[in-house]
């Protein structure tokens, strides 16, 4: 029996998400709560509109987590957030935060309104919202996150979505808030350091964290972390901030940028796409990419016929 | 300290002397004068009250929802379109045992535009397990907004200050605006039975299974009950502090009534008026005003309406497919109690005035037919 | 929360007057036992593990305990997802079939 050395983790022991939760095997989003929670603490007050987490939370008179829950109703995530916000510092709380945690369809669809709201007036709120690319809670139907070429029941193979993904950073950067970031339950550490960031600003903060679903990407349960971290490594997922809607700051950028196919095709949502559908999200992953490289003032020179 | 003031500034009277804490409202005609009050108090700090401008009604009373759970003293106001966006919403104060006290201005539905006076908005929301009281002139409104914190707060339920559009919103009278210290020797803070906290967690509004769900709405029935009784209680109370008396019901000259009208809001007071008219020329009737809608104050109705030989209900609204609404509540509160004949009268539908005169018209109709024709007769329509 | 878990009680109710006034949690979801919802188990090689902590980091249901500064699975709970497995830079975790 070797002597043990002493472990040295990369985040803090303490959980304040407890087993015993309802989600999937592998879901990326209860990884994306873990890694929330130990940034935030003890102080932290949630609120989840429908999304997966009112599911996985566990069913009344049960809760999984050890932090208070307002499960809201579907558009509302934004909206009581800015509510428990302000009645917490009304009867004399002024210390707790108050996330709004919702899924893709909360925020990109239904909540969208509400999120505009609460970030016009700055409130005092970070906002997250775990995204799964469709409406999985309800069966995995499409959003305005889904992306170009997926499979999900509301877009099926005949007729995939053929629309992009709806650009929910660059909408909440135009609404010129503190801090806006995304983060992927690949890159834990990442996430950690800026929702801890992101704790001590005041105003509006918002989180685009990518969370990859087994059950609806048709996937192996076991991939979420290998996706989450090729979706970074392919520049399909970029991980960086938004300050005041103007500072851009990269967090991760990939020595060697991985072709999106290595991340598409371990996706069985993705397996019908032809040849020339893949050419077309490459096309777009590297425009998007020279695009946020440019506006972190990293454009590179390219030679000409790297075109 | 009486001052002349509109029945949209007794709301944000009642609710800056309740001491609320959060406010969060969404413009609307014929509401704004309420809210930009209540920014002006909030802004000179007459009221300490956070007032979050939201983006819409649903938004407005979403926030609401939160900042009771959070344990705060809330108020919002709306109207028509307004009510109607936030009815999801209802439901989830209701059910959440949430003391939330709302204004709401009785104002008809579109399509078509109208600003004026119908109660198909507030009635369409009967059945959200909110309370309704209808007034009918300033100082009930501000005296109102007071007692329903009382009562809200006493059994988790919230609760809504119905006015009539412009004939009550915008009308001047003279109220007596008490003083804080007296409002607050009535009011105490308000005390949640639960709320977000980090040192005591819970989860609010969960995935609740048929095994449960039904236990926690018989307990909300059970809570709505009681509180009949409670408003007559806390009337009698408020009495012996402010000189006046609110009770669930407005009895004028019943005793010796033979005809009762049975009306609500303005129009109610209005039918006081006809009332002392017809008297005078030797008719027997009296007015029945309900204030106290929701919950149904069944014992009242029925013991002060089976005295008369005939009812005549008065509706400013209509359950489409059906009768006027407070028609098909009083017929159904004394089916098994009496048996005289109910008269049920439709006019003054998205504004159309109701004056003295549409009521000696419901009477005459009602002295000449032993039992109605029809289960609605239209007043003023041109048909 | 370190080493042993504390698992809460299932809830009965056998009348509303024990219930809670609102739809409002009073008890923990860790009564619930996933672990019955594995078909194959992690199993860690102690010996050939570095103490990198990137199992007891990914596992989506805190399934993995640190105890004696090594990763112990808390197989009342583990679903048997893989990830850990997956992620273990050694390969020093295998999944093997669930006898039940």
């Amino acid at each position: 029996m070797k002597k043990p050395r002493t472990m040295k983790l990369s985040l803090p022991l303490e959980e304040y998400m407890n087993p015993g939760h309802l989600a999937c095997q592998g879901c990326g989003a209860t990884l994306a709560m873990r890694y929330v929670l130990k940034a935030l603490g003890q102080k932290t007050v949630l609120c989840i509109p429908a999304c997966c987490w009112s599911v996985i939370d566990g069913p009344f008179p049960y809760s999984s987590l050890d932090v208070p829950i307002f499960h809201c109703a579907f558009e509302t995530a934004a909206a009581s957030a800015s509510g428990v916000k302000a009645g917490l510092e009304m009867v004399g709380d002024k210390e707790t935060t108050v996330v709004a945690w919702a899924g893709d369809g909360g925020t990109f669809d239904i909540g969208l309104q509400a999120l505009s709201g609460a970030a016009e007036r700055n409130d005092n709120i970070i906002y997250v919202c775990y995204d799964n690319e469709a409406y999985m809670n309800t069966g995995i139907q499409r959003s305005s996150a889904t992306p170009y070429g997926a499979w999900t029941t509301t877009t099926p193979v005949k007729h995939f979505k053929d629309q992009p993904k709806k650009d929910i950073v660059a909408i909440m950067a135009a609404h010129c808030i503190p801090y806006v970031a995304t983060a992927s339950v690949a890159y834990p550490e990442d996430l950690y350091r800026k929702m801890k960031k992101a704790k001590d600003i005041k105003g509006t903060r918002f989180f685009h964290i990518f969370a990859p679903c087994p059950s609806g990407w048709k996937s192996r349960p076991e991939d979420t972390i290998k996706l989450a971290r090729l979706a970074v490594q392919t520049c399909y997922f970029p991980l960086y901030e938004i300050e005041w809607g103007e500072k851009y700051t990269l967090n991760i950028k990939p020595k060697e940028k991985k072709p999106v196919v290595e991340y598409l095709r371990l996706q069985g949502r993705f397996s019908h796409l032809t040849e020339k559908e893949i050419n077309l999200i490459q096309a777009e992953v590297d425009r998007k990419w020279e695009r946020l490289l440019r506006l972190c003032g990293q454009a590179e020179e390219r030679p000409a016929q790297q075109k | 300290m009486k001052k002349v003031i509109m029945g949209n500034h007794a709301l944000s009277y009642g609710a800056m002397l309740s001491r609320v804490q959060v406010i969060s409202a969404y413009p609307i005609t014929p509401q704004t004068q309420v809210v930009e009050l209540l920014s002006e108090m909030c802004a000179s700090k007459v009221l300490e009250a956070q007032f979050i401008k939201v983006e819409s009604e649903h938004s407005a009373m979403a926030a609401l929802i939160g900042a009771a759970l959070a344990g705060a003293r809330t108020f919002t106001a709306t109207s028509a379109q307004g009510l109607a966006l936030m009815h999801e919403l209802l439901h989830w104060a209701s059910g959440a045992r949430l003391p939330i006290v709302m204004g709401n201005i009785n104002r008809a539905m579109a399509p078509g535009w109208s600003i004026w006076s119908d109660q198909n908005d507030s009635l369409s929301q009967r059945d959200t397990g909110w309370m309704q009281f209808y007034c009918a002139n300033n100082q009930e409104v501000l005296d109102s907004v007071i007692q329903a914190y009382k009562v809200a707060e006493r059994f988790f339920i919230p609760a809504m200050i119905i006015l009539d559009a412009f004939s009550l919103s915008h009308t001047y009278e003279v109220v007596d605006v008490p003083d804080q210290a007296l409002v607050d020797a009535y009011l105490p803070p308000f005390k949640p039975a639960f709320r977000l906290t980090p040192d005591e967690p819970h989860a609010f509004g969960g995935l609740t299974s048929p095994d449960h769900y039904f236990e926690l709405r018989y307990k909300l029935q059970k809570a709505m009950e009681k509180v009949p009784e409670a408003v007559e209680e806390t009337g009698r109370e408020y009495e012996k502090l402010f000189g006046r008396y609110l009770g669930a019901v407005e009895a004028h000259r019943l005793d010796d009534a033979e005809i009762i009208l049975v009306t609500s809001g303005t129009a109610g007071s209005t039918a006081r008026v006809a009332v002392d008219q017809l008297r005078e020329k030797g008719l027997a009737v009296g007015n029945l005003r309900i204030r106290l809608f929701r919950p149904f104050p069944f014992h009242l109705v029925r013991r002060l309406l089976s005295r008369a030989k005939k009812v005549a209900v008065v509706d400013r609204n209509i359950s489409y497919g059906h009768h006027g609404i407070f028609y098909q509540e009083i017929k159904s509160a004394l089916y098994g109690f009496s048996s005289i004949p109910i008269f049920g009268f439709i006019a003054g539908l998205g504004g159309r005035d109701i004056t003295p005169e549409t009521f000696a018209e419901i009477i005459d109709y009602t002295l000449s037919h032993d039992t109605p024709e029809a289960e609605i007769v239209w007043i003023g329509v041109k048909k | 929360m370190k080493g042993k878990r504390r698992k809460a009680e299932k809830i009965i109710f056998h009348s509303e007057r024990e219930m809670p006034m609102a739809p409002m949690s009073i008890g923990s979801m860790t009564f619930n036992l996933t672990g019955a919802w594995r078909n194959i188990r992690p199993v860690i090689d102690l010996d050939n593990c570095l103490q990198c902590g990137i199992c007891w980091k990914f596992c989506p249901d805190a399934a993995i305990l640190i105890e004696n500064e090594y990763p112990v699975i808390d197989y009342d709970y583990c679903k048997g997802c893989g990830l850990c497995a997956e992620e273990c830079p050694t390969k020093c975790i295998t999944m093997e079939e669930e006898i039940k």
